[in-house]
């Protein structure tokens, strides 16, 4: 992109500053740090310049935004024609409580719903199980069976709002419940859009809510992605997920490499399972964590977009342009915040939040300030959810596309994201893929080992969090916590009760062998069969069971 | 003589580790704060028997036994430690095993922590703690049972 000759002077001008310049004002006033590094302990250089990026080529590194290799955006016009979609994700106690919590997030501006679910459902157990005493609504809304969905969604026009759902291991029969609700209303399952995360790889290597072992984790989403083709063509089948290796512990480059490289067995899975690339490969989506180090961030969302363009094209041969794209959710990095001083959580917030837009993002969720100590009150979420409001409508940062484009700095970190994740994406390939690295336990080992240098560093004072190891203070927790209350155990237990008692016993004790039948049939796809058990009545625990019957169950391997 | 055989009681004490279970109770994934735990105690020198994720009560319980622990550290995310945490110390009571230690930590609120106290539990760390912090607890609180 440059001249050679002008690179060879500005090259030779830097060398001579850095050695005259540089280096005697260094004695004058010595670095503050031994060594810059990232937040993922990356090192950095004191300046870039253009001979950093001497065979940056802008056709092919970056191109022009809504153009492959889309390193400045999937859209031609992004935020200039459509903000970001807003979507704070939002679960506690019943259904009602949470679709009220729902209504209150749209009615102040929020543009996308996305819901947490408690974590018997999100492994799978009916809140009635022995194993969920304690957790009912604690952590998420608790669902059950078809009349909790319909009570969440009551009210909320399912071909007008589009809903995520974090959702893993059982994530075809939250999905069939959503699809049998849409029926309810009269929407018809075409025009129904939204996203289950469905990201069971992320979930042995790092958020860990699974059920089955990973070969009939891979059936069940390569059925829905047959399934969504035919059926549910505005459905996001899977969320690719860094997001939570990030909270494990990873650095920004193992988030990136480990993300992509699930997305790669999804797609080959996909292919293998006889599904044309360009029939299910436009409706992946991705999910990545907004961590602290601002640059790095914002390199890490360029990088993933043109490795992704890449990838798909090269590797997978696809045809269709949207096969190509690689459109992404954002949450800020939860385990950042800090439970000393928390008002101090809502400029973290906003930090990561806007690394996120400058990345390009598609839709956003912004940590409430409370979060390390509860779920978000009204009142936190509310800061959270303006602070997208004031990037967007404020700060002048959506007027125009990419524009850290071209900055030495943040290309040069693009390119390096960029190899590095390739490099384990290489390591993954030898290992015989993802599926096959998992087993080994690769990923896993990744994360918690740097997980444990990252927290040996704070420990020693080489990376400053304020409030907690720089700047600390006494004082105690200024800010209200949202409470579950006990009762809501007793009553969702005596609602999922009373719906196995109301319901056709037959027609779900058929739906259930159905299930059972097909599952031991190879061709068979689940998706058809779980949505008639869902309208049914069949509860998500009584499903899960069946399967767990005839498919096994994934067990921790335990290692530290 | 039952100087002696205390004295030698003693000098074994004093070679055999320190052995500390650390438990995920409940259904939250969230095992990185657990892991860091385990992995810092055994580089201090402490014996570490992890369970693993999604433990009930019952099964941490089993495990303490049959590894013979000195003390149990518990990491939980859910906001269920209300029940899960009295619910271990109860089995514990009832084999006999109430001189384990139980301590723990993880997303657990201010006001919480009292009544945890309350009923039993050792300690509560919170978010932020150090690592050092937590290992030098377990080297100045517990010591091997026999």
């Amino acid at each position: 992109m440059y001249d050679k000759k002008k690179l060879a002077a500005i090259a030779a001008r830097r060398k001579k500053w850095q050695e005259e310049d540089l280096a005697s004002n260094h004695r004058k006033s010595p670095p503050r740090l031994d060594r810059f590094s990232t937040v993922s302990d990356e090192e950095i250089d004191l300046l870039y310049t253009p001979d950093s990026l001497s065979n940056f080529d802008y056709e092919e590194d970056l191109g022009n935004p809504g153009q492959y290799p889309y390193t400045r955006g999937v859209q031609s016009t992004m935020y200039r024609g459509r903000l970001w979609t807003m979507r704070q994700f939002a679960g506690f106690g019943s259904a009602e409580d949470t679709n009220a919590r729902f209504k209150f997030l749209l009615s102040q501006g929020q543009t996308g719903l996305s819901t947490a679910f408690h974590f018997p459902t999100l492994m799978g157990y009916d809140s009635d199980s022995p194993r969920a005493k304690g957790e009912v609504g604690m952590c998420g809304v608790a669902v059950d069976s078809l009349k909790d969905m319909e009570i969440l969604f009551d009210g909320i026009p399912l071909d007008k709002v589009t809903t995520s759902m974090t959702i893993n291991g059982p994530a075809a029969m939250v999905f069939a419940m959503y699809l049998a609700v849409a029926e309810k209303q009269g929407v018809p399952f075409r025009k129904v859009g939204g996203t289950i995360q469905n990201d069971i790889l992320k979930e042995y290597i790092a958020q860990h809510s699974w059920i089955f072992p990973p070969e009939p984790s891979m059936r069940i989403i390569t059925d829905i992605l047959a399934y969504c083709a035919d059926n549910v063509p505005r459905w996001n089948t899977i969320s690719i997920s860094g997001y939570h290796i990030r909270e494990a512990g990873s650095t920004a480059v193992q988030e990136l490499a480990f993300t992509i490289a699930d997305g790669i067995a999804y797609v080959q899975a996909g292919i293998d399972a006889g599904i044309p690339v360009d029939k299910f490969a436009p409706r992946l989506s991705y999910f990545f964590n907004a961590h602290m180090d601002f640059f790095e961030e914002i390199a890490k969302y360029r990088a993933a977009r043109r490795m992704w363009a890449r990838i798909m094209r090269e590797r997978f041969h696809a045809k269709d342009e949207n096969s190509w794209k690689l459109r992404f959710h954002t949450q800020t990095a939860g385990c950042t915040l800090t439970a000393q001083q928390p008002m101090n959580n809502v400029v973290r917030v906003a930090l990561q939040a806007l690394s996120g837009v400058l990345g390009g993002t598609q839709s956003l969720h912004t940590n409430s300030m409370d979060e390390t100590m509860a779920l978000p009150t009204e009142q936190a979420v509310t800061v959270a959810l303006r602070t997208q409001q004031i990037i967007a409508e404020e700060s002048g940062v959506a007027n125009t596309i990419d524009p850290l484009g071209g900055s030495f700095f943040v290309e040069q970190l693009t390119n390096e994201m960029e190899e590095k994740a390739m490099e384990y994406i290489r390591k993954i390939d030898e290992m015989g893929g993802m599926v096959a690295a998992i087993k080994q336990g690769y990923p896993q080992r990744e994360v918690a080992d740097a997980a444990f240098h990252f927290q040996r560093l704070v420990d020693a004072g080489k990376k400053r969090i304020v409030g907690l190891n720089a700047y600390e203070s006494q004082e105690g927790t200024p800010i209200p916590l949202l409470k579950i209350d006990e009762l809501v155990e007793k009553q969702q237990v005596a609602r999922t009760r009373e719906v196995r008692r109301r319901r056709n016993a037959k027609k779900a004790r058929a739906c259930l062998s159905a299930l059972k039948e097909g599952s031991l049939t190879p061709n068979v796809n689940l998706m058809p069969l779980l949505v008639d058990a869902a309208r049914e009545y069949v509860t998500l625990g009584e499903m899960c069971d069946t399967l767990r019957e005839t498919m096994g169950v994934y067990t921790d391997p335990a290692m530290f | 003589m039952a100087k002696g055989k205390g004295a030698a009681a003693t000098s074994k004490k004093a070679v055999r580790k320190i052995r500390i279970l650390v438990g995920k109770p409940g259904l939250d994934g969230h095992d990185r704060g657990a892991k860091i735990i385990a992995r810092a105690l055994r580089d201090a020198g402490v014996e570490v028997i992890y369970t693993g994720l999604h433990q009930t009560p019952e099964m941490i319980v089993s495990a303490a036994a049959q590894e013979d622990v000195d003390g149990i550290g518990l990491s939980i995310l859910s906001g269920a430690h209300n029940y899960l945490f009295p619910r271990i110390l109860q089995l514990l009571r009832e084999k006999k095993m109430g001189d384990v230690v139980l301590f723990g930590g993880g997303i657990i609120p201010d006001d919480d922590i009292p009544k945890l106290l309350k009923k039993g539990v050792d300690r509560v760390f919170t978010p932020g703690t150090p690592i050092q912090e937590i290992v030098d607890y377990v080297n100045e609180r517990i010591r091997p049972r026999k």
